[in-house]
């Protein structure tokens, strides 16, 4: 197996991330001009920005989701702390289990009940007391707020639970195997706004535990829950658009005074 | 006002679709009676062919007239020659063995092949080398059976010296690994790509997730190909009569020659004894029997998992 075994207990460090002139390309096209991003410990960054300015994109950088789609690949500098995940013969594989992700569309594997959609990740990981699974398990889905409502129906199929309860069960799935980083994709985007105001929760108390990176749509949402913003803008090039990032800083002053015009155009509701 | 001046009025709008709904009726009449009608007569015909013997007893050769099968003495008040008073006394286990052994061996070797192609074809990012391969299995699924047969006549028939189970199942595989193949993409195709996503968010590899997660997702669909291609397989006749032969005795040795259920309609219809013609109709009863009831099952199947 490509993945190496799990620490078994949460590492107590913070950790954080340093992104130095990355690039991402889809085949020759760049996709976002190159930028700087400074992701600290323990606090939750936001990226927002109008549709196609590439927000996602940079989140999929940071751990190497990229280069999954066909012919994606990126240039440039990503740290996890010291390491560079883009470094050769760093195993992909192990900088996303180290860097976990969380989607759109929350995702129960069918074919797995919830259980199983928690330990599959654990399993790869190495673990396969059954009595440490059960541990890890409850444990993940204790800490994504889960635990309460499906305590009982551990055995059903993902697919039973509603759209809420789905997302945070990827969440546990995330948080199970312990990682350092999570990114967030527009997590709450499919979601009613009670499951979105469960998820903010969740989200303010992971923060306590990991560094957090998390792609919206929803300013208000990044103004109740991000520590930093960054703010990605979209420009046409020779008809080419091409994202890119125009102003990073503290929540509280990109949402009160903006550096850039543009930001605080968005912001207003004027773009986007 | 002045747009309406061009227009068809309400009633000759409603002709005309009175008459186009009429000619979609007629269409598909013509198309479902004549399949209607094949399947009532080669029921009807084929079902009075059958009873015990039927499936029991390989081939027998047919009795003169006149003489009675069990003594072997004339019978009074018979005209020698008559063929309409020929005994069937054979059946045709040796057929259903045949075809059962033959298609399952070929389903054993097409399977893998076929679903790890669809694997590649669907997993991979498209090359110009996908597109070739998908082209081919088009082809190859078009390719007329005769073809097929020639080609395991001449690639196995020919060098192993003789024809075999083996050689049918081999020249079948031919057949049923395109649409194997290309069924196992399609689905495959289906399952969303977040999942994937999912899972490799998870660092699983590759590997893993294609085929802990993927596959599992794509089952359904998959054994609908493989019971698809099974059908087909079984109803095949001419790549197996340049391959298997046919053979009058119960055989399971995949090396000697076998008869098979389609062979024997084959042979059976183009006897000068009605009682022989009868055994066919029997023979195309039960192919027809296989193939309607593999696809009820893959309905059956298909509909509950989409619950």
């Amino acid at each position: 197996m490509a993945v190496a075994p799990q620490p078994r207990l949460a590492t107590p460090t913070a950790h954080s991330m340093t992104v130095r002139g990355l690039k991402p390309f889809y085949g020759k096209r760049l996709a976002v001009q190159a930028l700087d991003l400074d992701v600290r410990p323990r606090q939750i960054t936001a990226l927002i920005g109008p549709s196609g300015c590439g927000k996602s994109t940079v989140l999929r950088c940071l751990n190497r989701m990229h280069e999954v789609v066909p012919y994606a690949r990126a240039e440039g500098l990503v740290k996890l702390d010291d390491i560079d995940i883009y470094a050769p013969g760093i195993d992909p594989a192990l900088v996303r289990r180290k860097i976990g992700m969380v989607f759109q569309v929350p995702i129960a594997l069918r074919t797995r009940n919830i259980y199983e959609n928690i330990a599959v990740g654990l399993r790869l990981g190495g673990i396969a007391n059954r009595a440490e699974l059960d541990i890890r398990v409850e444990k993940a889905l204790r800490d994504a707020n889960l635990w309460d409502e499906v305590k009982d129906k551990l055995a059903l199929s993902g697919m039973a639970l509603s759209g809420g309860q789905q997302q945070r069960l990827s969440i546990a799935r995330t948080i199970a195997i312990e990682p350092d980083i999570i990114l967030f994709d527009e997590p709450c985007s499919a979601l009613d706004p009670i499951s979105t105001f469960k998820i903010e929760e969740l989200l303010l108390t992971l923060r306590q535990r990991y560094t957090i990176v998390i792609v919206t749509h929803n300013m208000q949402q990044a103004a109740r829950i991000s520590d930093r913003t960054a703010v990605f803008m979209v420009e046409k090039t020779d008809d080419i658009p091409v994202g890119m990032l125009i102003e990073e800083g503290p929540t509280e002053q990109i949402f009160s005074t903006p550096k850039d015009p543009r930001t605080e155009d968005y912001i207003s509701g004027r773009v986007g | 006002m002045s747009l309406e001046t061009n227009m068809l009025t309400y009633q000759q709008r409603s002709r005309v679709d009175k008459t186009l709904r009429g000619c979609t009726i007629v269409a598909t009449s013509i198309a479902i009676v004549p399949l209607v009608l094949i399947i009532a007569y080669v029921l009807f015909v084929g079902g009075s062919a059958l009873n015990r013997d039927f499936f029991t007893q390989t081939y027998r050769p047919p009795v003169p007239a006149g003489i009675d099968p069990l003594t072997g003495l004339p019978i009074d008040g018979m005209e020698e020659g008559d063929l309409s008073q020929v005994q069937a006394r054979g059946g045709v286990l040796h057929g259903i063995v045949g075809t059962l052994m033959v298609t399952i061996t070929a389903l054993l070797f097409s399977l893998p092949i076929g679903i790890l192609a669809g694997i590649f074809l669907a997993e991979y990012p498209d090359t110009p080398f996908n597109t070739f391969i998908r082209f081919c299995c088009d082809v190859l699924s078009g390719a007329p059976s005769i073809v097929i047969g020639v080609v395991g006549f001449t690639l196995i028939v020919k060098p192993m010296g003789s024809y075999s189970g083996i050689a049918g199942a081999i020249a079948l595989t031919f057949l049923m690994v395109p649409t194997i193949a290309r069924t196992t993409e399609e689905i495959l195709k289906l399952v969303p790509n977040a999942v994937r996503e999912a899972a490799m968010a998870m660092g699983a590899p590759m590997w893993y997730s294609t085929l802990t997660v993927v596959l599992p997702a794509a089952l359904t669909g998959i054994v609908t190909g493989a019971l698809l291609a099974f059908a087909r397989g079984a109803g095949e006749t001419a790549p197996l009569l340049l391959t298997i032969q046919g053979n009058s005795n119960l055989s399971f040795d995949l090396l000697a020659p076998m008869a098979a259920l389609p062979i024997l309609t084959y042979k059976y219809i183009e006897s000068p004894f009605p009682a022989e013609n009868q055994l066919a109709w029997g023979t195309a009863f039960v192919l027809m029997i296989l193939v309607l009831g593999i696809n009820l099952l893959v309905r059956v199947t298909t509909a509950r998992i989409k619950r």
